[in-house]
């Protein structure tokens, strides 16, 4: 009976906590959203009240929608994240497989090359990635960032897929090869539908930095036709400071688009990192 | 020589995108970027100038303060990660992991979302949350009593860095939860069985036991903190601006390299000045993960089971 009641008593401690911290966790975003549907008035008085029909209102939205870009920011990020996802899995798969599946001369030595960047920051290269930009007319493209997002995502991708394909059964490849498929066709219809989840675990875990990205859209694209949603509502906010309504609309609508990608793939997400995928 | 094999072309296929865009967007201009560090512009023209640049950087006192300045909060900003962002990512870890917890798997969910926020998010909503304007945080503090406790702390020289250092600590505590949680999961019944069957239960269970099997992944957390703090930028943008105010009180590595080699407002921008730093940059960040790799690493025993 006691060890019963000191399990209740310790699991209640333990959600306790759990509850404290996860409401410090969603707080501030829970205020944000909740005074963006407000009057400027209602704002500053009750800033905690939920939006009822008296202090209900949608001047910040209409205000940001008026004056920010938004679309063109949302599709810019759009772009560069799907592009660069799209370089880096493609690639990525490709490099792991060649390492993975065949011996030849520095293949360790290619493995750890590859490796170096998981470690070290791409932003250290900034200097020199900003001149080369210039240098071939990139810069304010946005294939600076789709470039440079796709360099930054090899070599953690290069690590997890070839760990993942190295598992993929031999006696598969080489019946494969006995029935004359050739190493690209065995590449792309044997060996990628199998390392699927291993795909989706390294999108999903580059998916992330890559849209909230704010240092490389500042320095290789500020123009206004090439920014992301980041560095759009940067900008925006920092015009209208002292517009209450504007700014928590449009930090409300920058947090909209990672929410709903974080609803759909968090399992993915979590799964990726429980599984150990980065040891 | 008959016999020699065919050069297989497809194993230089498959390697060739991912090396190319590697070496030439990553690898080579890393190197162009330590190279530039050694030159200067002098009449439009490009001239090596040896070790002047790090001769201004470290001998210069207007130079030499904003550098050190730069550096020593960094650490304190990495000191604030490791004493605060760490354990409570082991504490949570510990708690979520604890068998037959109802919703674990929602309180691990709703405890990550911080960290998928971008930094403009999050630097933006703590301010104005902070901001005496709007009165949130005076407000929730008098409601406790405890309004005394409160100051415009990001407005203060003394506290703005240690505020905005718990900032990203509440935005990426979720990665240490992830990654303990995940290393407390894979410790086998068996092993916690066999000390329950010695008597050793509960806290003494999670220190004598859970916590030398997790101290790989704690590890490992500790260096992908070192690297991630020694070359933030974002929130201090973000929230302080590129002068990373007020009088930069928050100047860090990340800061200070975009306004030496960008410009900013009066300063011009200066590559090589920026290459300098961020050649010292990827020095601290090579000696913390040599340190990490050769020191830590390998004293620390990993256990298969």
């Amino acid at each position: 009976m006691a060890t019963a009641r000191d399990s209740t008593r310790t699991a209640i401690a333990a959600h306790a906590v759990l509850i404290l911290y996860t409401l410090i966790a969603l707080f501030p975003v829970f205020v944000i959203v909740i005074n963006s549907f407000k009057t400027r008035r209602a704002i500053f008085r009750e800033p905690l009240a939920l939006p009822d029909a008296d202090s209900f209102s949608l001047v910040g939205y209409e205000t940001v929608l008026r004056q920010g870009d938004f679309f063109l920011y949302f599709q810019n990020s759009m772009i560069v994240t799907v592009a660069s996802l799209f370089f880096i899995l493609l690639f990525g798969a490709m490099a792991a497989f060649a390492l993975a599946e065949y011996r030849f001369r520095f293949n360790t030595l290619m493995g750890l090359y590859l490796a170096l960047g998981i470690m070290i920051p791409i932003r250290i290269g900034t200097v020199a990635i900003l001149e080369m930009m210039v240098g071939t007319g990139l810069v304010n493209t946005l294939w600076a960032l789709i470039l440079v997002y796709t360099a930054q995502g090899l070599p953690l991708a290069v690590f997890i897929l070839s760990a993942f394909m190295k598992g993929v059964s031999d006696d598969l490849k080489n019946a494969g090869r006995i029935d004359g498929l050739s190493e690209y066709k065995i590449f792309f219809r044997l060996v990628l539908p199998l390392v699927r989840p291993a795909m989706a675990t390294v999108a999903v875990f580059n998916m992330i930095p890559i849209w909230n990205d704010l240092w490389f859209p500042l320095i290789l694209a500020p123009a206004e036709e090439t920014k992301t949603l980041t560095l759009g509502s940067q900008v925006f906010i920092g015009q209208f400071v002292t517009d209450w309504n504007a700014v928590l609309s449009a930090l409300s609508l920058a947090i909209l688009p990672v929410m709903a990608l974080y609803v759909v793939f968090s399992r993915q997400l979590i799964r990726g990192i429980t599984s150990g995928a980065v040891k | 020589m008959a016999r020699r094999r065919p050069v297989r072309w497809h194993i230089a296929v498959f390697l060739a995108p991912a090396v190319l865009v590697y070496t030439a967007v990553m690898i080579y201009p890393l190197f162009n970027t330590l190279r530039l560090s050694f030159y200067s512009e002098i009449g439009r023209e490009r001239v090596f100038v040896g070790m002047q640049n790090f001769a201004t950087l470290f001998g210069d006192a207007i130079w030499s303060d904003q550098f050190w300045n730069a550096l020593a909060n960094n650490f304190w900003f990495f000191l604030i990660h490791m004493a605060v962002q760490n354990p409570i990512g082991i504490a949570l870890a510990a708690l979520l992991s604890s068998p037959r917890l109802r919703f674990a798997a929602l309180y691990r969910s709703a405890i990550f979302v911080p960290t998928i926020l971008s930094f403009v998010i999050v630097g933006f909503a703590w301010k104005l949350i902070l901001s005496p304007i709007w009165g949130i945080a005076p407000g929730m503090l008098e409601a406790v009593g405890l309004k005394f406790l409160y100051a415009p702390w990001l407005g203060k020289e003394e506290y703005a860095l240690t505020t905005l250092a718990l900032v990203s600590v509440w935005q990426f505590v979720g990665i240490p939860m992830m990654l303990i949680y995940a290393a407390l999961l894979s410790i086998p019944d068996e092993i916690l069985e066999a000390g329950a069957c010695d008597g050793i239960t509960g806290w003494a269970a999670f220190w004598k036991i859970k916590l030398p099997l997790i101290l790989p992944s704690i590890g490992i957390i500790s260096i992908l903190t070192f690297v991630g703090n020694f070359n933030a930028f974002d929130l201090i943008y973000a929230a302080q601006g590129a002068l990373a105010g007020p009088d930069f009180s928050t100047d860090i590595l990340g800061t200070f390299l975009y306004r030496t080699f960008f410009g900013f407002q009066l300063q011009l921008g200066d590559p090589h000045m920026g290459a300098a730093i961020a050649s010292a940059m990827f020095a601290i960040i090579l000696i913390g993960v040599c340190v990490y790799l050769f020191g830590i690493q390998r004293r620390l025993r990993t256990y298969q089971f």
